[in-house]
């Protein structure tokens, strides 16, 4: 019966003058439909991104009077692990010394990851380049952070020396508003 | 499903109904499957599968009654609201946290079975790819859930995997922040993954209902890897293999309560006890041991970008198995030395677990040291998984289709009928 009603069907185009207006009105609705169906995914895809009050997370004062030398802390900044570490003369010389060794992975000066004059401040976030973990400073070959998670090794200047690490500590923007407190972000 | 329906409606209401929604005749069909007669316990695991996933569902739908998916409330109200103050928490939360690794042990028992015996071959590729399917996805759905109860090990374990997509050179940020939906893992990531983990498990069940689709087209394999021939190689499903995976499931039920009531944290990490704290990582960061063997390839290699290509590729090389393995005779039965490369492969991915869970500067033989060959000792653990995975990817794409072209099978049986006859005590 179906196909019977199928077989008697005319052509959709038979008998129309001009078949090509047929073709134009399906490219027509087609490209509407893509457009709209465009149109729809992408706000159920950016929706996913950082809403507005996170984005909105403020920038950071903070009083370096907290750190003794030789001493880190580890504060929160949007979220995430920031270590502000008081280096000790022998921590600068060690960083400055490896300043053209041949096992940094990411070649950068230690001068150039320090604001000048403040030498002995280090700033970086505290995130493992590799997969994100925050590594322990005082342990590993060079003096500085080795990460737990899956073995990076960072020197004095929070540069990779070792392990599946490819970056530097990240340094975040920052900038001293005197000589004892700094604004980060 | 397959051959024609022998259903024949018997009542007034049956008839009724056939020609409205054949819904008996679809499960009446289900029931006739045609099985061939000399499947053994190992073939009992697709069934336990199924079980697995319904406890799964129906636990969890519980669980989502009485957990709070804010950062802020999450590790609370698991924790204590759940494991203490809800009635039966305790006992339904033990069941769905074993029961993910119930789950896992089933399936890998189910996916080496199919290396085994063939099972992957043609005319079985959709089947064994949509199985291939389900596991990817019963990944990502355990992944996100051990998130869930908001410890330490769900925290810096949600960090380390999304951080993983973030080594894609120009893309890779955006997906990881599209993932977090801030700057980090966060209350917005946790939000988002407990939405996931509520998902999932539903898309599983539909790929699952396609996994026995096309498992009904070509009907099962067997351990002789013969082709069914005539009908006195098969015996209906129901009830010979309704009985046979019933009593499987209940012996695998028997283990499962061993868990649930005797070893309830067998599989729980104590830093997954403590709170989810963004500025301290636990000096040992291990994932749920059904991901082991990937975390230890993904640790071997020094590079960031191969390392998280290399974890993909291992998962990558079981889907491209049926268009690897050269060889036309199906089952490792008469495959003598494909059998001892397969249990070589098994036992790398097990040493593969073991370094997983094992400090990568580790020593694999304790107190003996070695010269240093790319970072690493060469008795440290980074090294047996750097062998381990060579060995891994070696099978697949090296030994798998060079040994189907080359091997001497043993003769194999002309059906099924006739090893089951010949069989000693067939001949009594
Ligand atoms: C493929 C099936 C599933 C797997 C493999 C799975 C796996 C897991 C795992 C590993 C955990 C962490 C357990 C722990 O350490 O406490 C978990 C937690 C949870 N799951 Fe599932 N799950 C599945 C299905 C579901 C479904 C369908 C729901 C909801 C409808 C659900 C709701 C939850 C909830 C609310 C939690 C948090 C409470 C807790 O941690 O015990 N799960 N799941
Ligand atoms: S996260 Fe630091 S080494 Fe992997």
């Amino acid at each position: 019966m179906a196909d019977s009603l199928a077989q008697s069907a005319p052509s959709p185009t038979e008998g129309v003058a001009d078949p090509g207006r047929r073709d134009f009105i399906n490219i027509l609705a087609v490209s509407a439909a893509v457009g709209g169906v465009a149109a729809v995914a992408w706000p159920l895809v950016d929706q996913l991104n950082p809403a507005a009050d996170t984005l909105a997370l403020a920038s950071l004062e903070f009083d370096l009077t907290k750190v003794a030398l030789g001493q880190e802390v580890t504060i929160a900044w949007r979220k995430q692990p920031v270590f502000i570490r008081h280096r000790t003369p022998e921590e600068i010389a060690k960083a400055r010394a490896a300043d053209h060794a041949s096992d940094l992975k990411d070649p950068e000066l230690d001068s150039a990851r320090v604001k000048p004059g403040h030498d002995e401040w280090l700033i970086v976030l505290a995130s493992c380049t590799h997969l994100g973990c925050v590594p322990a400073f005082a342990q590993g070959e060079y003096g500085g952070w080795l990460c737990p998670c899956h073995g990076s090794q960072y020197d004095t200047s929070a540069r990779i020396r070792k392990g599946p690490a490819p970056k530097n500590l990240i340094v975040p923007d920052y900038a001293f508003l005197s000589d004892t407190k700094v604004k980060i972000g | 499903m397959s051959g024609p329906s022998t259903y024949e409606p018997k009542t007034a209401i049956e008839r009724w109904l056939d020609t409205r929604l054949p819904i008996i005749r679809f499960g009446a069909d289900l029931g006739d499957f045609p099985t061939p007669k000399n499947l053994n316990y190992w073939y009992t695991f697709g069934g336990i599968l199924a079980f697995c996933l319904a406890v799964q569902i129906v636990t969890g739908i519980v669980l989502a009654m009485h957990y709070d998916p804010s950062g802020a409330g999450a590790f609370k109200s698991v924790e204590q609201h759940i494991m203490r103050d809800v009635n039966y928490g305790w006992l339904i939360r033990g069941i769905h946290a074993n029961g993910a690794s119930m789950f896992f042990l089933a399936v890998y028992l189910h996916i080496l079975r199919g290396i085994y015996y063939g099972s992957f071959k043609a005319p079985r590729e959709v089947l064994w790819l949509l199985g291939c399917v389900i596991y990817f996805l019963m990944m990502a759905t355990a992944f996100m859930g051990y998130v869930l109860p908001w410890g330490q090990m769900s925290f810096w374990g949600a960090k380390v995997i999304t951080n993983l997509l973030g080594a894609f050179p120009i893309i890779g940020n955006t997906i990881t922040t599209l993932l977090w939906g801030g700057y980090s893992v966060d209350s917005p990531t946790l939000n988002r993954f407990f939405s996931l983990h509520y998902l999932l498990p539903f898309v599983i069940a539909a790929v699952v209902a396609l996994h026995i689709w096309a498992l009904h087209v070509p009907g099962n394999s067997n351990p002789t890897g013969v082709n069914v021939k005539s009908k006195s190689d098969t015996v209906p499903f129901h009830p010979y293999y309704t009985v046979k995976d019933g009593f499987a499931i209940a012996l695998f039920m028997l283990l499962f309560a061993v868990f649930v009531f005797y070893l309830p944290d067998a599989f729980v990490k104590t830093d997954n006890e403590i709170p989810a704290n963004p500025l301290v990582t636990p000096a040992h960061i291990v994932p749920e041991w059904y991901l082991l063997p990937f975390y230890a390839i993904l640790r071997a290699i020094p590079d960031k970008l191969i390392g998280v290509l290399a974890l993909a590729g291992a998962i990558g090389c079981l889907f491209a198995l049926p268009w690897l393995d050269t060889s036309k005779v199906r089952s490792m039965r008469y495959r003598p030395t494909a059998r001892i490369y397969f249990f070589i492969w098994i036992l790398a991915s097990v040493a593969l677990g073991w370094c997983g869970s094992q400090e990568p500067q580790g020593h694999v033989i304790p107190g003996v040291g070695g010269p240093i060959f790319i970072d690493y000792d060469i008795n440290s653990v980074t090294w047996l998984s750097r062998i381990s995975s060579l060995y891994y990817f070696a099978y697949f794409l090296v030994i798998t289709p060079l040994l189907g072209l080359r091997e001497t099978p043993l003769p194999v049986p002309d059906s099924i009928y006739t090893p089951v006859l010949s069989h000693p005590v067939a001949a009594e």
